[in-house]
């Protein structure tokens, strides 16, 4: 039977002494929504798990004028709870509101739902539109990488051994910006995204696109950016035209596979749909700002 | 029976008396059993669909200290004896040994092979690691045309097509094939003005009963062996159990604990008789488990099927001929429920000329198991499909078409019997007339309709009901209860004896403190098993009046008994249920009632539903905006559990044609073996099911019983099909309507 050791340190730079000079497979921990169900298939080999939730920062959310600063570990219940989080980022909170049940919810975390890497993570997106960094704190120091960089393949992220994710840095909103995700799922919830899109944009007051980012999800091994979308959006608005051919750059972007979730065709025609819709639910957004 | 009688507690909401236990999670169920002294087993799957077994070497498993036995296929006595060998054993018991434990072939991914037992479940898991199995890999048959081709692989290399016109020359994967016929079929379609011709499919799904399969075996050389197990049948585990490996019914004792489920699936044995195998060779009680995984893998599913329909008539919707034929997957071994597939199909309709062929044919997934109203939903599903294309075609309301071919008393079914009073032509009124039915679609939104039967059965229960000197009591019954059974046995024997029903605690007993009894199943138990009661019941007032008589010197003749008093007719002596039982040691001992039926004259219930889907027309995703279930229950006993089996066979109905289905890869792998890809309904996916009973009696029944378990879950395939197919203005053709299928239809459409 392996061994299994568990730490629980309580600074950031604890933490990385123990991944950094770790003599096991270590595995940073947040709410292990992920993690214990894959520690299940890995119960032949001796591990060291790391949870970074006693870390005070890890759970911290804090907003002042340049954004919101999200500690990683902080469970999508309580970053759902915060409407100060929700009036500027209505499109990343839901994203959050949609992992798992509400029972995973008080465990599970944006940077957890990030680091894990999923292609249908349904949080990736939705950084991404709204321009998030990651801060990576490693015993080589700090860098930071757009959340697009970030993850490099199913499963896979850009951490070096000994480093971690310590922080998330979503910019402050321009004025008169919304975002907004949209994931398609044949049920109402506890599922999996067979499709899903991130659209952050803003609307001068006349009602024209001056500036956008559209992000997919499940329908590349890696959640992509889609500029094609972007830019059919900028300058328009949001008519039937831009829409349209919003969508069909997010369809071209695509490069699904077929499973049991849903097929090739399928998910490459309904992340259009849902690009359009959610362009059209951000702009709402925007719409109905004082 | 059959004219309206007043009831003091049949139909009231009573509170059910399992209730609190179960949550409160005080319940027992399969896993919860421990005993002194208990090892864990654990079973080695097979890794292919479809192999044959050159060696299986368990020597490192049995050298391994952890290990304390090994079970495998040569340990089931009764296949290896002199009957085995002459080649006289019922093939159906060599077939659920292999089920159990393969042979010398896996017919599919996840059949077990061989099993441990060791002190904790880890490392009975992990000496699975130690036995040696070496496989020659076949080609995996997953479908039925698959099957039925020429050129397939065999399955089971001798098996010859039982019930051809020809006897078979060559084996196949075609295990049977029956047909049924009534009137002449060719001059039926040769009186039609018009004909509707179309082939359906449906996918492999399971029950999704929530508690996996589970069991705790103790063997006992010096006494009954005890088998504790969640199942729908207790006795036909010890039965099965006892022919496996040769053992006489009294040297078992099964016990059924509380059931999270089943629904069909709980109706055969899977562990027990391997769990049994170890804790006689271990000396040590055994426990065994199976993960979700293990259920999708290597528990019975509802057959896979295609049928073909034809139907006949004449523009006034008089329909003149109804034809089908019908290819059902078995799984691995034979016994499909194509029978009463077949037996089904058409029976809501009152038609001269029938015909239908069916075919049982196997494949390598998980051998087929029941599932509520076998074989019924998947081809009325396709009947239904016709008829409302039919009503479609010739410009008519689907209630009315169906209302002017309705099956009613006197109708001659395909498979027999004349049927007696239904309640097919009164649940098809009651949707007529329903606020449902009249209410208007918007837009996207298709509505659905359709019929569905089920026979129902009787059969053999036996109940003991004993009182207390108190005048309360026990009654103690064999049949496990999956769905509020207790509380009706309850009501039933209250109302007999005039009494609360709190009064009487209903037992589920084990196979050693009450006579047998069928299995859960076949919708009978309310039907059946109350009929025990009411018998048992009845007695048990034969003996308050002879009792009360002798404390009054009368005759039994003199005393009348109701509302839970006995009276003396001869005067104005009056004696309570409670005041006769405390009296009963001077009357002649305590008292007590039994029967021992087998229970004839099972109504058929039928019932309507009506479904409204709303569909996207960009993502294909269907939502069930409305639905009602209509059915007939003869007499609602506890309505609650009346309409709660009607909701449960909806929705499990809802989630067979809208997303559930076992997907396999190529190599005939299950790609969906759980809860997160295998899309049962969540409550939040559907409205409210709406319902109305309807109630015309079963004469058969004392107080007008029908089952009423089975029959919800046939209509809402058709009723869902039909809305969809109506929602996207295209005929819908398989199930399940998954957003991809539906919005390839929606693609090819414009």
């Amino acid at each position: 039977m392996a061994a299994l050791t568990y730490h629980a340190p309580t600074t950031l730079d604890e933490a990385i002494s123990l991944i950094a000079n770790a003599s096991l497979p270590a595995k940073v921990m947040s709410g292990g929504t992920d993690l214990i169900i894959q520690m299940q298939r890995m119960l032949q080999t001796d591990r060291l798990i790391v949870d970074v939730k006693k870390i005070p920062e890890m759970t911290a959310a804090t907003l002042d004028e340049g954004g919101l600063k999200l500690g990683p570990a902080l469970c999508c219940a309580k970053l759902t709870r915060r409407q100060d989080i929700k009036a500027l980022y209505p499109g990343l909170v839901e994203a959050a509101y949609l992992i798992g049940s509400t029972q995973v919810q008080g465990r599970a975390s944006v940077g957890g739902n990030l680091c894990n890497a999923s292609p249908a993570a349904d949080t990736i997106p939705a950084l991404i539109a709204n321009g998030a960094i990651c801060l990576v704190e490693g015993t080589n120091g700090r860098r930071r990488v757009p959340v697009e960089a970030f993850v490099t393949g199913v499963g896979q992220n850009c951490l070096e051994p000994g480093e971690m994710l310590a922080s998330l840095e979503i910019p402050q909103p321009l004025p008169r910006t919304q975002d907004a995700y949209l994931r398609f799922i044949p049920r109402t919830e506890m599922d999996i995204a067979v499709a899903g899109a991130a659209v952050s944009l803003t609307l001068d007051e006349d009602g024209i696109c001056t500036a956008a980012k559209v992000a997919i999800g499940a329908v590349a091994p890696t959640a992509i950016v889609v500029p094609d979308a972007a830019t059919a959006l900028i300058g328009s608005r949001l008519d039937e035209t831009a829409l349209t051919a919003a969508a069909a750059a997010a369809s071209d972007a695509a490069n699904p596979i077929s499973d049991r979730r849903g097929t090739v065709a399928f998910r490459r025609h309904v992340v259009g749909v849902l690009t359009r819709r959610a362009a059209t639910l951000a702009a709402e957004r925007v719409g109905a700002l004082r | 029976m059959s004219e309206a009688r007043a009831f003091k507690h049949i139909g009231q909401r009573t509170i059910r008396p399992d209730g609190f236990d179960k949550v409160t999670g005080k319940a027992n169920y399969g896993a919860d059993m421990s005993m002194p002294g208990m090892i864990w087993g654990a079973i080695l799957r097979s890794p292919h669909a479809h192999a044959n077994i050159l060696s299986l070497d368990t020597t490192r498993a049995e050298a391994s200290s952890d290990v304390l036995a090994v079970a495998t296929f040569q340990d089931f006595p009764s296949v290896n004896d002199a009957a085995a060998a002459a080649g006289t054993l019922k093939s159906s018991l060599m077939e659920t040994a292999e089920n159990i434990l393969a042979k010398n072939k896996v017919l599919y991914h996840g059949q077990a092979v061989a099993a441990v037992a060791a002190r904790t479940e880890a490392a009975a898991t992990a000496a699975l690691a130690l036995i040696d199995v070496e496989y020659e890999p076949l080609t995996p048959v997953l479908t039925i045309d698959a099957a039925i081709a020429d050129d397939a692989p065999l399955l089971h290399p001798t098996m010859m097509t039982q019930g051809l016109l020809e006897p078979a020359t060559e084996p196949s994967n075609i295990a049977a094939r029956m047909e049924l016929k009534k009137g002449d079929i060719e001059a039926g379609f040769a009186e039609a003005e018009v004909i509707v011709e179309r082939s359906y499919n449906t996918p492999t799904v399971h029950q999704g009963y929530i508690e996996p399969h589970a069991t705790v075996v103790r063997f006992d050389d010096n006494g009954p062996s005890t088998i504790w197990c969640p199942t729908q049948g207790h006795f036909d585990v010890r039965a099965r159990v006892a022919q496996l490996l040769n053992l006489e019914l009294g040297q078992l004792k099964v016990v059924a604990s509380e059931i999270g489920g089943g629904f069909g699936g709980k109706t055969t044995v899977y562990l027990e008789p391997v769990a049994l195998i170890l804790s006689k060779k271990s000396g040590r009680p055994v426990k065994m488990t199976m993960t979700r995984e293990d259920v999708f893998r290597a528990s019975g599913p509802a057959s896979a099927s295609q049928s073909t329909i034809k139907i006949g008539a004449k523009m006034d919707g008089t329909i003149t001929a109804m034809q089908a034929t019908l290819h059902y997957e078995a799984g691995a071994f034979s016994g499909s429920p194509m029978g009463p597939g077949c037996m089904t199909v058409f029976t809501p309709y009152d038609v001269e000329n029938l015909y239908v062929e069916g075919f049982d044919v196997v494949v390598n997934k998980p051998k087929v198991a029941a599932y509520r109203a076998p074989g019924a939903p998947q081809s009325e599903f396709a009947a239904e499909m016709a008829v409302n294309e039919l009503a479609a075609k010739i410009g008519m309301d689907p209630i009315d078409l169906r209302l002017k071919n309705a099956a009613k008393e006197g109708t001659q079914t395909i498979y027999g019997p004349k049927l007696k009073v239904v309640g097919l032509e009164a649940c098809l009124e009651a949707a007529k007339n329903s606020d449902h039915y009249r209410s208007s679609l918007g837009e996207h939104v298709g509505r659905g309709l359709a019929a569905g039967f089920w026979f129902n059965i009787g059969g053999q229960s036996s109940v003991i009901i004993n009182l207390n000197p108190d005048g309360t009591g026990t009654i103690l019954e064999g049949s496990p209860d999956i769905g509020g059974s207790r509380a009706s046995m309850q009501m039933m024997a209250a109302e007999v004896l005039g009494i609360a029903p709190g009064k009487l605690n209903p037992i589920v007993a084990d196979t050693e403190h009450v006579a047998y009894n069928q299995t859960t199943g076949g919708s009978r138990t309310t039907f059946a098993t109350g009929m025990a009661v009411i018998e048992a019941a009845e007695s048990v007032v034969d003996q308050l009046k002879s009792r009360a008589a002798a404390m009054w010197n009368v005759t039994a003749e003199q005393v009348e008994y109701s509302d839970g008093v006995a009276a003396n007719l001869a005067g104005e002596d009056r004696l309570s249920l409670a005041e006769i039982c405390a009296n009963a040691e001077k009357t002649g001992g305590q008292i007590s009632g039994t029967a021992n039926i087998n229970a004839r004259g099972a109504g058929p219930s039928f019932a309507v539903h009506i479904c409204d889907v709303k569909v996207d027309p960009d993502t294909g995703k269907t939502d069930v905006v409305r639905y009602t279930a209509i059915q007939d229950a003869g007499k609602a006993i506890h309505p609650s559990y009346v309409e709660g089996q009607f909701q449960g066979g909806a929705v499990q109905g809802i989630g067979w044609a809208l997303n559930e289905e076992y997907v396999y890869s190529a190599e005939g792998v299950m790609e969906n073996a759980g809860f997160l890809d295998y899309r049962i309904p969540l409550a939040s996916d559907l409205p409210p099911i709406e319902t109305i009973i309807v109630e015309v009696p079963n004469s058969f029944h004392p107080f007008g019983v029908r089952g009423v378990g089975e029959t919800g879950i046939v209509p809402p395939l058709a009723a869902v099909g039909t809305a969809v197919a109506e929602a996207i203005g295209m005929p819908v053709t398989s199930l399940p309507c998954s957003p991809p299928k539906v919005l390839e239809l929606l693609l090819s459409k414009s």
